[in-house]
């Protein structure tokens, strides 16, 4: 199947959809963890949003997708010099990436034919102005994990090795999903993801059917059921971009932001990277609703995802922290 | 086919149709798993499977990402003496049966998934487990279409499986044109609903099977007795049967309707299938035990017993070293230089001689591999109660017994922490350390008095083991207590609240596998704190009158130093 599933075909997961809708407007949110059971389309929803996303502009042949000829980095080589437009970078990095794959390396083919001390760039430079996608990221080897803090933290990917010594812009969305039982996350790379969604299962029979029938209809009939969404997905890729063009001219009252304080206070979340997460996510989604100034409402339709994975652990809370920012919330943003 | 089997399949006609659905769309149906030890019946199924995968490669669950994925042929480069690259399995998109998949590793079942997601056809895992905690990966089994089992099965009851490869063909050219009856896609995700199959895969997967299968029948459309098959074929061993009773111990009890009424089953079938008839038709599809041995293995994983030291991991980073072992690095496994060159050397003047050269002549085969023993170091997670109750001379008696202990952990080089509870609050003493000096003055500064905040304790303690465990140590929770909790979680005084805390902290510490020990210190026997220690799983030893060297002495034989 060459196109992906149609990313506004999927039905119900509105929080995962959400997120992943407010990272396109304002990548700065700094990424989307999907973590839930098997088969909730995980996979499917991240694979839709390659498809969904924007172009961009970028020099044709640079590794890294400079949108300038003069930010394209000069181990590059020969570029030439077009700007072009291409899909927007989702790359994913499998699970058995080696480091060498993931930042880059010297490239031992023309090392040995050649003779010549050329960098391979790896899987962080394409990824960079895009999308860096992990399935099951719980299961990520450490030293991998430890790399993508680095970079994510940093934006900028900087290789010492192999008498190597080279840096290049590496600012992307990191996208992880994984399914809880199999392991858990390191809190570190957690507070990294800037908002995060739990996915469970459709319990009504009519969802789930409804959701049986897209899918088979996708694979059965494929090319009736791509042009019954295609409109819906350029409908949904317009809004976006006229969000990001409004995101600029967004006014964000005091009350507001003594709103996102007083939430983190009252959840306890640790730092205060919850505070400007949920300011941002909350004005991406003021922006793509239209609106012109931030609002109470949207700060609630996105505080469960932007804080509900910074809390402290409670082993006795079987509900899950979901339920306790869900009662903070309605206790504090009445 | 034109006579349709009886209702239901019986264990050998399903494992029939399950090769038929596999060989007539492998990649609608995403594969099969295969449960079964090694033997004649299963021997058949496999060849059978060979028949209907002609181009499936075999692959087992030490495979590394080399050949998974491609890398460099060190044979190959060795023998042509500049680089080559070989191609992994997983780029060729051809069907892989996957051995002993049982043993599979969590990694590689990650890997085998995506694989499936994207370009792979289909998987068949022979899974050859013999205990309920030795079974397939869950997020493989939840992609793998089909499920056998042929445990139950007697060489007399099966026969070689019929795959002509004419019908095969056939089928093929009819799958795109087989239609479903209108409410199939409502009645599979409703029995799906109510066996409590969470994930959307089954049905959906089940409805690729209706198709294979109608398609494999000659059926245009896909008739009742199809749909109730491809359900027995693709939910039985997902989920938990609603209401089954207790008694249904004895293997495949047969529906009661399917006795009562079978003249006016066809009709219902074809223009409405009910909910319940597929129900028991997919209930009837398996053992009653087989589905709580599958369940059982879900949760066996994490719980592990109390050891006499910290879990062996072999592996070839550090530890003891083992006897080298041929194999190829790379993956992080480094290779053993000495022993290589030593396999090597008896073959020098033969390899020189056929290559006609001067230079070291080292084949693949010569290969050696570094590997390491180490165990994960242990920590003991003392919780000790320091509350008024307990007596001060008790309390100087479990310091007593503390301190014997943590002589013999400084020898076995085991790690040690303190959590003392007393008043409102537990505190972490002393987080996990090798220091004995530091250890005995912690300890011999522990003041008693106040309240009992068992809770607290507990919790401490809890979080503390996880963090170790992080940390890739194996730890153990010694519990010295008197066991009467009166101070809740919250530190409020209040005896119900503070013991029900206790109970569902104890079980909540019992979930996560965390061995435990518990010691009643108090002068009569608690029938509270056995309670507590059956919820943790622990040992409970009540010491009416110990004294530091008993109290060592049970400790010891508990968790066998």
């Amino acid at each position: 199947m060459s196109q992906p599933f149609p990313f506004s075909a999927i039905v119900g997961q509105e929080a995962m959809k959400q997120a992943m809708v407010l990272t396109a407007i304002d990548p700065g949110i700094g990424g989307v963890l999907v973590f839930g059971d098997r088969g909730t389309g995980k996979s499917t929803a991240v694979r839709a949003l390659a498809a969904l996303l924007p172009e961009i502009y970028a020099v044709e042949g640079c590794p890294v997708n400079s949108a300038r000829i003069e930010d394209v980095p000069d181990w590059a080589g020969a570029t030439s010099g077009k700007i072009v437009k291409r899909p927007t970078p989702v790359i994913d990095l499998p699970l058995g990436a080696t480091e060498d794959r993931v930042v880059g390396a010297l490239d031992i083919e023309r090392a040995l034919t050649r003779g010549e001390k050329a960098f391979e760039p790896g899987l962080l430079a394409r990824a960079n102005r895009g999308y860096l996608y992990i399935d099951e990221v719980n299961l990520l080897e450490d030293h991998i994990v430890d790399l993508l803090l680095d970079v994510a933290q940093s934006g900028e990917n900087v290789v010492e090795r192999e008498g190597l010594s080279i840096r290049h812009p590496a600012r992307f969305v990191l996208v992880g999903s994984g399914n809880p039982e199999e392991g858990e996350l390191r809190p570190q790379l957690l507070d990294r993801f800037g908002l995060s969604v739990e996915v469970t299962s459709p319990r009504d029979i009519a969802t789930r059917v409804e959701v049986m029938r897209r899918r088979d209809a996708y694979e059965n009939d494929n090319a009736a059921f791509m042009k019954k969404w295609r409109a819906k997905d350029s409908g949904l890729r317009k809004a976006i971009l006229a969000a990001r063009a409004a995101l600029a001219s967004l006014k964000t009252p005091g009350a507001v932001l003594h709103d996102c304080a007083a939430l983190c206070i009252a959840l306890g979340s640790d730092g205060l990277r919850g505070e400007l997460t949920l300011l941002r996510a909350a004005r991406a989604a003021a922006a793509f609703d239209g609106a012109d100034t931030v609002g109470r409402g949207h700060l609630k339709t996105v505080a469960a995802s932007a804080l509900g994975h910074r809390l402290r652990r409670d082993p006795l809370d079987e509900a899950g922290s979901g339920a306790r920012v869900a009662r903070i919330i309605a206790e504090i943003l009445p | 086919m034109t006579d349709a089997p009886a209702l239901p399949l019986g264990p050998w006609p399903r494992a029939e149709a399950a090769l038929a659905v596999l060989a007539v769309d492998p990649a609608g149906v995403k594969g099969l798993w295969l449960r079964a030890r090694s033997g004649p019946v299963r021997e058949r199924v496999t060849l059978a499977l060979a028949a209907a995968l002609p181009t499936a490669r075999r692959i087992h669950p030490s495979i590394d990402d080399a050949a998974l994925f491609g890398g460099v042929d060190l044979a190959a480069t060795l023998a042509a003496g500049h680089l080559r690259r070989s191609a992994g399995v997983l780029t060729n998109p051809s069907p892989l049966i996957l051995t002993m998949a049982e043993r599979c590793p969590v990694g590689l079942s990650a890997r085998l998934s995506h694989w499936l997601d994207g370009a792979g056809p289909c998987l068949v895992a022979l899974d050859e487990g013999a205990d309920s905690d030795e079974s397939l990966p869950s997020a493989l089994a939840d992609r793998l279409g089909l499920f056998l089992s042929l445990d139950d099965l007697a060489w007399s009851e099966t026969d070689v499986p019929v795959l002509p490869q004419a019908q095969i063909t056939a089928a093929q050219g009819r799958l795109g044109q087989t239609a479903l009856p209108p409410q199939a896609l409502e009645t599979l995700t409703s029995v799906a609903a109510s066996m409590g199959i969470a994930s959307l895969r089954a049905p959906l997967l089940a409805l690729s099977i209706t198709r294979a299968l109608a398609a494999w029948r000659g059926e245009a459309v896909a008739s009742g007795t199809t749909l109730r098959h491809a359900a027995e074929l693709a939910l039985a061993h997902r989920g938990q049967l609603p209401d089954q009773s207790d008694d249904a111990d004895q293997p495949a009890p047969p529906p009661p309707e399917q006795g009562d009424t079978p003249t006016d089953q066809p009709q219902t079938l074809s223009d409405d299938i009910p909910d319940d008839i597929l129900l028991d038709a997919v209930r009837a599809a398996l053992p009653a035990d087989l589905l709580a041995r599958l369940a059982a293995g879900k949760a066996a994983r994490a719980a592990k017993g109390i050891g006499g030291t910290g879990t062996v991991r072999k592996g070839n980073s550090r530890g003891r070293p083992l006897p080298p072992r041929p194999g190829t690095p790379g993956a992080g496994k480094r290779i053993d230089l000495v022993a290589t060159l030593r396999a090597a050397a008896p073959w020098q003047p033969l390899r020189r001689q056929t290559r006609d050269s001067a230079r070291l002549e080292i084949r693949q085969s010569d290969l050696r591999l570094k590997r390491y023993q180490e165990r994960s170091d242990r920590v003991l997670i003392f919780t000790v109660d320091a509350s008024g109750s307990s007596a001060l001379a008790r309390l100087a008696e479990a310091k007593g017994a503390v301190e014997l202990l943590l002589a013999q952990a400084y020898a076995r080089r085991d790690h040690v922490a303190l959590i003392a509870f007393r008043g409102q609050t537990a505190e972490v003493l002393l987080p996990p350390t090798r220091s004995l000096v530091q250890t005995k003055r912690r300890l011999s500064g522990l003041p008693g008095g106040g309240g009992t905040p068992l809770a607290s304790g507990l919790r401490m303690a809890h979080d503390l083991a996880l963090q170790a465990r992080a940390r890739g140590m194996t730890p153990t929770i010694a519990l010295l207590t008197d066991g009467r909790g009166n101070v809740a979680l919250d530190g409020s005084p209040n005896r119900a609240q503070a013991e029900g805390d206790a109970q569902r902290l104890a079980r909540v510490i019992a979930a996560a596998g965390i061995p435990a020990l518990v010691l009643d210190t108090a002068s009569r026997p608690q029938q509270g704190l056995s309670v507590l220690a059956a919820a943790l799983g622990a040992p409970y030893l009540p010491l009416p009158r110990a004294d530091a060297h008993r109290l060592s002495a049970v400790l010891q034989s508990a968790m066998a130093f």
